[in-house]
């Protein structure tokens, strides 16, 4: 052993050590920033430790130098604007196309070692070794391209830009995406025994299969399939690990993807699915609409800002239920000035969060965290439940699904068995809606019927601006 | 390296994610989420290992490059949007404008 080789071993090592203290950390609030750094240090000792390494044994050839800066500069340029001027509300989007493109890295390394060839030093011709590189530079090929198809699809559904084709809700799309399966696995045995060639067919069908099993998935359920494909980019990561010969990427890979299967796993709980039926279920609102599309509203309380006010200012514990719909409104500033008018007037303000707020867990958190809600205000959904039967008003803003007592009561109904708040239990319920219709899912919400329940119609940061002027009329908030 | 202690190293390191992501309040996941997601972009060292050992081969060092791009592309970005998301939960109540 050399010193370079040394020093790479040593160095790697720290950056495993340092990754997975990063990952820890990001799992408590306290440390979650200082681990976030952290991690991003480890990455940073890797890349300085890889390319030391190079100096020291084989040398860097100028010409690498350049397209290592190339690339290196561009890549981080874009990273960098995207990630300062993205809005919060967008995050899932976000978080989707960072990783499509993780995937696709590793899926142009296994095609440029494919293609050709690196020298690995020793030429001694090992069928045993050949068969492992064939196989590795398959499986990051075929799990990085589903990764990249797949994470822009959700990204693009979640911006909007693509909507579900009618063919994919019905029995079709499984045919169709078992051909692309059965195709990409006779590419992928091809590939093994040598046929180079089907290695396009590889690319090009499993990008096809990434595609197929991400469009039919509702808006709802994408959080989950973005997790999951989280999860993927670390198992093309390992994948190309083998491919280089690096068990650095192997370990992070391999934390990534194991993380990410156990996030996606508390997601899926939290929302009440199967990773099965999320994956072939199709989406839930139309499984629903033929269930229970035809539950009509009879017993709607509708009632102005003012009185909504005046309730609120007799009340003496007040709980706020978040929904997306209060971020896509950007009305999370307007409500904490609600919140702060109320808090000055002595009444207790909570927030409810259920564990899916938001369009992914913990989103909304990060959502209300920008507007400056203190963190010790968000209350988890087992925490605050046992307490709205002591409360005198709940504020629902946006949110539909996740206040649903179906969820509770009605066994027939899809939601059935999901955690949801118990809104009703609390003396007056609020929703501030923009109209009748229903939600994510697609189902009726049986609150909106109790007679506990008014609903306030209008968007949600025009309410709350109405709703701060009736307060100051009332004298709310003014010491 | 052989390919049985790569094996090893893959299986110790799923048991290892598998065990770093125990307990992990809600409101984390989103960050925790996308700050797992930079480090996947590791991948950005495979790229790297490409254009070093392409040895003048100006497609491969095209296709090296064009991957590192993607990878820093998901590691930069990854860690900065984490950054942005987490510095708001530090942010303390008492800090009023």
């Amino acid at each position: 052993m050399n010193l370079p080789v040394i020093i790479k071993f040593v160095v790697d090592l720290l950056a495993v050590l340092l990754l997975a203290l990063g990952i820890k950390g990001l799992s408590k609030v306290k440390s979650a920033r200082d681990a976030n750094r952290l991690a991003a240090f480890a990455m940073s000792l890797s890349v300085v430790g890889l390319l030391s390494y190079y100096l020291g044994t084989s040398g860097i050839a100028i010409q690498s130098w350049i397209w290592i800066i190339i690339g290196s500069i561009i890549g981080s340029l874009f990273g960098a604007i995207l990630a300062k001027k993205v809005p919060m509300t967008s995050m899932p989007e976000t978080v989707a196309l960072f990783n499509g493109c993780g995937g696709m890295s590793s899926l142009l390394v296994a095609l440029g070692v494919a293609i050709f060839p690196i020298s690995s030093g020793q030429e001694n011709f090992d069928f045993f070794k050949s068969l492992i590189n064939e196989v590795s530079i398959s499986v990051s090929i075929f799990v990085g391209a589903i990764t990249f198809t797949g994470s822009i699809v959700a990204m693009a559904k979640l911006q909007g830009w693509l909507s579900t084709p009618g063919w994919t809700q019905s029995k079709v799309r499984h045919f169709v995406n078992i051909v692309f399966a059965v195709a990409s696995f006779i590419a992928f045995f091809d590939l093994i025994n040598g046929n180079t060639s089907s290695i396009w067919l590889l690319v090009i069908v499993s990008s096809l299969l990434g595609i197929g099993v991400t469009l039919p998935i509702g808006g709802a359920d994408m959080p989950v399939v973005i997790s999951l494909l989280n999860s993927y980019s670390g198992i093309a990561a390992a994948a190309a690990g083998f491919v280089v010969d690096s068990q650095l990427l192997i370990v992070a890979g391999a934390m990534v993807g194991a993380a990410g299967l156990i996030l996606t796993q508390v997601m899926c709980k939290g929302m009440n699915r199967s990773l099965v039926s999320v994956l072939f279920g199709g989406s839930l609102s139309a499984q629903s609409t033929a269930l229970s599309g035809s539950g009509e509203y009879t017993n709607i309380t509708s009632c102005s800002v003012e009185e909504c006010a005046l309730t609120l200012e007799a009340a003496n514990k007040v709980i706020i239920v978040p929904g997306y719909g209060l971020a896509v409104a950007q009305a999370q500033h307007t409500l904490r000035e609600v919140t702060k008018k109320l808090e000055q007037n002595g009444i207790e303000v909570v927030y409810a969060i259920h564990p899916v707020a938001g369009r992914m867990p913990g989103h909304m958190n990060v959502l209300l965290a920008e507007a400056d809600v203190p963190y010790e205000q968000l209350k988890e959904m087992d925490v605050v439940n046992p307490d709205f039967p002591a409360t005198d008003v709940v504020l629902v803003l946006g949110a539909n699904d996740v206040v649903n007592p179906q969820a509770k009561n009605d066994s027939s109904s899809p939601l059935y068995g999901m955690p949801v708040l118990d809104v009703q239990e609390a003396r007056t319920v609020f929703v501030i809606k923009r109209g009748m219709s229903a939600g994510y899912s697609g189902i009726k919400n049986d609150l909106f019927d109790l007679p506990n329940t008014s609903m306030v119609f209008g968007d949600a940061k025009k309410v709350l601006n109405d709703l701060i002027g009736e307060l100051k009329d009332l004298g709310v908030g003014e010491k | 390296m052989s390919f049985i202690s790569l094996l090893w190293v893959l299986l110790l390191g799923s048991l290892l994610g598998l065990e770093l992501i125990g307990k992990v309040p809600p409101t984390l996941h989103t960050p925790l989420m996308s700050g797992a997601n930079a480090i996947s972009g590791i991948t950005m060292l495979a790229a790297l290992t490409l254009i070093v050992k392409a040895e003048g081969n100006v497609p491969l060092l095209i296709i090296g490059s064009v991957s590192l791009g993607f990878a820093l592309f998901n590691v930069v970005g990854g860690f900065f949007v984490t950054d942005r998301m987490l510095a708001m939960f530090s942010r303390k109540p008492s800090n009023k404008k």
